[in-house]
């Protein structure tokens, strides 16, 4: 096993790997650990290249690491277009690069089964949000189901290493990957059910009663589970994915999203690089830094297109003590390299962004993190027939909802950043809003349904008052507002 | 034309000075106390939460944090728990050194008697720092209490200590 790329000692983290297993690629025998994404065994044995362009030959890899940007579709086991960055490796597994037209498998080749399911509240992403719809659903009576398709329950908590900012109600001061431990452990408790590996595939409509159809797919040992899932409720908590940078080179493996980043290296324990460039001073390009320089990661600096770092003080603090650089007004001008990144160059841009002659600066790096921004994973609400909104200050476009979480279909629910990007303690809140409003439609103890709401609606906009957070405030009050007018049309 | 702290990405001492109320020369010299480089309205409280003598104050969960330098002792307990690893303990008692509580991350897993850099909050050597006490906290951020010219005080607020060899 190629010892050098698995993370062995970490200052926060003790990695609890699964058996040894090995797959094989190519028709090389590949050793990897068993409950890993075949994507990071790949990686770690040593393979980047996942796929090849169509017309110019030239390597992919993988980009955002959650299963969002489909970067990583490779073969396995015959069957063509699977995402290797969600899906666990398996031993004996046969993996291959798909080549330039992916061929599907017949019916025969591909064991499915059937299942119906008939639920109250279904709900889509077991993040923070989904968790929290969850619980607060199930402490008032309504057992949830939650589907998500990663292996792990938690979302993106389960790679966040740092302690989150907040109070208690947030859990403030604990790690995210503790934070979703103790999440999914109380939505257990509520006797919510989680199906993990289990992927949506769309909205199906409403039937007669009002009830909504659900089509999703398990993984299972031998094949997929087709589920048909009637619904009374739907909460969507599908979360974000990152958004891509144009520049030249930005194709070549080791350009990657920093949430990827942090997947491989916090959730796998296996080093992403051996030197890394950020593109992004927010918040989680700060904090992907540091985590960087824990997991043993040399970072040559960070760069940001605007004058000033968009995240916090204290993030970016944190990196600097460890003399890390932050070029503000910077902006990066290509990647370099063959088959993988080797190499990038910055330069300096004036005030209309336009680059200034004779500013680049060059640094050998194998790995380039890309983190400019969110964008909210919400086609399952279009699909439903959704309406949407222009909210300057949520950044575009959002899914409108009301103040209970409700979107303009009757029983569709959503929270966290599939309505509009913010940060986790919003997430956690939200869901815990809309489990909550769901409960009162079902004629729960009206009590306890106000005394969650209430808590969790206090705490939603006493986060919000925070400068950074000033936008969402603004921004969400009139989503809340616009809603009944979109509603009617 | 003078940086400002966002675009530095840190606080520069004499914006500390200026943003954060200081305990006086006389309270450092006293014996440890606390320092919170925390100037902006993060809506979080741990620290609040963290202090048995009541003495870090918020007025709302965005504001920054106050310190009641009177009641507080030095006790490093707020060090560990901010979510932002933007609280030190400075502690000019002692004849000889400075000692300085940081919290800590990082490998190699600092152990008494460690000699390092002195770093300071943009990452520059200022002098050399000798690790005096070790302490693992819950949730795994450790609390380094570090040995420095008296003179530093104020400015070291890292430490980068060598990789150890093997063997």
């Amino acid at each position: 096993m190629n010892s050098e790329l698995r993370i062995e000692n970490h200052p926060i983290l003790e990695f609890k790997r699964g058996k040894r297993i090995t797959f094989q690629f190519e028709g090389n025998q590949v050793e990897a650990y068993e409950n890993e994404s075949i994507a990071a065994a790949l990686f770690a044995s040593g393979v980047k290249v996942l796929s090849r362009s169509k017309r110019f030959n030239d390597p992919r890899g993988w980009f955002c690491g959650i299963g969002k940007c489909c970067s990583c579709l490779m073969r396995v086991d015959g069957i063509p277009n699977v995402r290797t960055c969600i899906v666990p490796v398996r031993e004996g597994m046969q993996v291959e690069r798909q080549g330039q037209r992916a061929k599907l498998p017949s019916h025969s080749e591909i064991h499915v089964e059937r299942e119906e399911m008939n639920v109250r509240v279904l709900i889509i992403g077991g993040g923070p949000a989904g968790l929290g719809a969850g619980t607060t659903a199930g402490t008032l009576g309504l057992g949830a189901v939650i589907i998500d398709e990663n292996p792990n329950p938690g979302g993106q908590l389960i790679k966040q290493t740092h302690k989150f900012f907040g109070s208690q109600e947030e859990y403030a001061g604990l790690r995210g990957f503790e934070i979703a431990e103790i999440m999914y452990r109380e939505f257990k408790e509520t006797g919510g059910v989680y199906l993990n590996e289990t992927s949506a595939v769309g909205y199906y409509g409403q039937k007669a009663d009002g009830r909504h159809l659900f089509i999703a797919y398990r993984r299972t040992r031998d094949g997929y589970t087709l589920l048909e899932i009637s619904a009374k409720y739907i909460v969507v908590t599908t979360g974000a994915f990152e958004n891509y940078l144009s520049f030249p080179g930005n194709y070549l493996p080791g350009v990657y999203g920093a949430g990827g980043v942090q997947t491989l290296m916090n959730v796998y324990g296996v080093k992403p690089g051996s030197k890394a460039l950020i593109v992004g001073a927010g918040n989680i390009g700060l904090i992907v830094g540091y985590q960087l320089l824990q997991a043993g990661v040399e970072v040559a600096a960070l760069i940001d297109a605007l004058p000033e770092i968009s995240g916090y003080l204290v993030h970016a603090s944190k990196l600097k003590r460890l003399g890390v650089p932050i070029y503000t007004s910077h902006t990066i001008k290509n990647a370099r390299g063959e088959e993988s990144v080797e190499g990038a160059t910055i330069v300096q841009i004036d005030e209309n962004m336009k680059p200034i002659e004779g500013t680049e600066k060059d640094f050998a790096v194998d790995l380039i993190l890309i983190s400019v921004g969110l964008s909210a994973t919400n086609r399952i609400l279009a699909q439903a027939g959704c309406q949407n909104l222009y909210v300057h200050e949520m950044g575009g476009w959002i899914p409108a909802h009301n103040e209970d979480m409700e979107t303009t279909v009757k029983g569709i629910y959503l929270a966290g950043d599939a309505g509009g990007i913010a940060e986790a303690s919003t997430a956690m809140l939200e869901g815990r809003i809309a489990g909550a409003a769901i409960a009162q439609e079902e004629g729960c103890s009206i009590n306890e349904i106000e005394s969650a709401r209430k808590t969790a609606r206090g705490e939603l906009w006493r986060i919000r008052k925070s400068e950074f957070l000033k936008n969402i405030e603004e921004g969400k009050k009139k989503c809340h507002q616009k809603w009944g007018e979109v509603k009617q049309t | 034309m003078k940086k400002e702290p966002r675009q530095l990405g840190y606080l520069p001492l004499e914006v500390i000075e200026k943003k954060i109320a200081l305990p006086s020369e006389e309270r450092i010299k006293k014996g440890p106390v606390v320092i919170i480089e925390c100037v902006e309205d993060i809506p979080c409280d741990p620290c609040v939460e963290s202090c048995r003598n009541k003495a870090i104050i918020k007025d709302s969960l965005t504001a920054a944090p106050a310190v009641d330098y009177e009641k507080c002792t030095g006790c490093a307990l707020c060090v560990a728990a901010c979510p932002g690893l933007a609280i030190f303990v400075v502690d000019n008692s002692r004849e000889d050194k400075a000692l300085v509580y940081i919290p800590y991350e990082m490998l190699p897993a600092p152990q008494k008697g460690d000699k390092g850099d002195a770093l300071d909050r943009s990452g520059k050597r200022i002098g050399s720092a000798e690790v005096e006490q070790v302490r693992k906290e819950a949730h795994g951020t450790t609390v380094l209490g570090i040995l420095v010219e008296k003179d530093l005080a104020m400015t070291v607020r890292s430490i980068k200590i060598p990789e150890k060899s093997n063997g």
